[in-house]
């Protein structure tokens, strides 16, 4: 006898979204917590990557966009290298940032929001990063100006910090992609 | 043996010695190198942090370029390498993004250039015997802990470099070149790299482990191919001192470096006074081929 059973995920859950978002079945997760084990965070998160997948099986909602590690995940994929069902869980991740995003829920301590919309503004205005104004930038939107000020001198005095702005980007074509941006609507598959 | 460089945009930055001691590594061994006109940004953490279809464009585009020149893009930040393999990955896969970038850009990239890391071209390209018959000096038994990071060796699916758990690409070239590879547990952990500025305490703890472990296993110094990982563990060294409490002093050098070196390139040329701790020791180990 066969017994078929339909998965039932509202078309609008969370879960159902970021499946879609990142091309995963997180139905076939079964919590070894390999991810968890080797995620070089999940001693400093609240909640670490297993969990995070186990909340979105549950039927999770935009509370959990608020999690500490969706800024924290450094994306160095080793939670997708050692899974057994090959769940691509930093997909699952970037999928959680971009929601985050989207629906305003990114008070995260560090600001990594604010870095990334920064390092985006220099990639679109000179079609590369520049580091120092973005530095700068970040410094001043986090009012926290004193951290690695120390460090300057030394960087410029050793090259390792441009003054100029970069040249040579092929400018229009970056604008053009900044200009065309779409949501993320996953591949279709 | 002709490719299109894609710098980075940290070439510029950061990891101007990288940059500097790539090429003339290259020079030495008659590797012809052309830079890609009008490259940008490959994207980096920010856009696939906010926006998959802007990571793979802004990759993309740079792909574009490479194609047009008809040949292989060569790349030696493992950042870049990773997010441009990553985008072509995603071409390749899925017609969807494939639409998706070329409304962005303006024009259908196939995902058909090869992306190689400079550590693949010497080992695949050039290969040891000749890198062997090339070298001047001998690093002369310098124990040196390779370290890899994240953006080489994953997603393997993706990358296709070497071994996921177990990479030895770079320990090959210190063995070639006369070294100690030491057997080392932290090869391939994360050094936190991508919060270096936003979350500097984790990159502290990170990149210390890895330090410490190097030192514990009796390391000289450091080897990487990756910018990130070199500015976690160089430039971030005085601050993870001061939070373990010890001093290291351990040199963090790019392959390309310590391969200069053994070319009979000047430090100066490798930007190794560019380091933020002192190759000191370094330089005094290495010691003319018998």
């Amino acid at each position: 006898m066969t017994v078929k059973i339909k998965k039932q995920t509202p078309e609008n859950s969370l879960i159902h979204v970021v499946e879609k978002m990142s091309d995963v079945d997180l139905s076939r997760c079964y919590q070894c917590q390999k991810c968890t084990s080797g995620c070089p965070v999940a001693k400093l998160t609240q909640s670490p990557p297993s969990e995070i997948v186990r909340r979105l099986q549950l039927g999770a909602g935009d509370e959990l966009l608020g999690s500490d590690i969706i800024w924290m995940c450094l994306s160095c994929e080793t939670c997708y290298a050692r899974c057994p069902m090959e769940i691509n869980i930093a997909s699952v991740m970037d999928a959680l940032r971009s929601l985050a995003l989207e629906k305003g829920v990114s008070k995260t301590k560090g600001n990594i929001p604010l870095f990334n919309r920064i390092f985006l503004r220099m990639v679109r205005s000179f079609g590369r990063s520049y580091d120092l104004p973005l530095i700068a930038a970040y410094k001043l939107g986090t009012l926290n100006i004193m951290p690695d000020i120390d460090k300057f001198p030394t960087m410029l005095r050793k090259g390792k910090m441009a003054l100029l702005p970069p040249s040579g980007a092929d400018k229009p074509v970056v604008k053009r992609i900044f200009g065309r941006r779409q949501p993320n609507k996953g591949t279709g598959k | 043996m002709k490719y299109a460089y894609y710098p980075g945009c940290s070439a510029h930055s950061t990891a101007r010695d990288m940059h500097e001691s790539s090429l003339a590594v290259a020079r030495a061994l008659g590797i012809e190198i052309e830079e890609i006109k009008g490259w940008s940004c490959c994207g980096a953490t920010a856009a696939h942090q906010t926006d998959r279809t802007l990571a793979a464009s802004l990759a993309a585009a740079n792909l574009l370029l490479a194609k047009e020149m008809g040949l292989d893009m060569v790349v030696n930040c493992a950042a870049c390498y990773n997010r441009t393999k990553i985008a072509n990955h995603e071409v390749l896969s899925s017609s969807a993004i494939r639409a998706q970038v070329r409304d962005a850009i303006g024009h259908d990239y196939d995902g058909s250039v090869a992306v190689r890391h400079f550590v693949e071209v010497l080992l695949e390209d050039v290969g040891l015997d000749r890198l062997r018959q090339s070298f001047k000096r001998s690093l002369n038994g310098l124990k040196v802990a390779c370290y890899y990071g994240c953006f080489l060796v994953r997603p393997h699916e993706v990358t296709r470099f070497d071994d996921p758990e177990d990479p030895t690409s770079l320990d090959r070239l210190v063995m070639a070149m006369g070294g100690e590879s030491l057997d080392w547990p932290y090869k391939v952990e994360c050094c936190g790299g991508g919060l270096n500025l936003t979350r500097t305490d984790v990159v502290v703890k990170l990149a210390g482990s890895i330090i410490d472990m190097a030192q514990a296993s009796g390391a000289d110094c450091i080897a990487v191919a990756c910018p990130m990982c070199q500015t976690s563990l160089d430039l971030r060294q005085k601050d993870i001192e001061r939070e373990a409490g010890k001093r290291y002093d351990l040199p963090i050098l790019y392959i390309t470096q310590l391969l200069g070196l053994c070319l009979g390139i000047s430090p100066k040329e490798l930007g190794l006074n560019r380091l933020m701790v002192r190759p000191s020791t370094i330089l005094k180990a290495i010691e003319p081929v018998a």
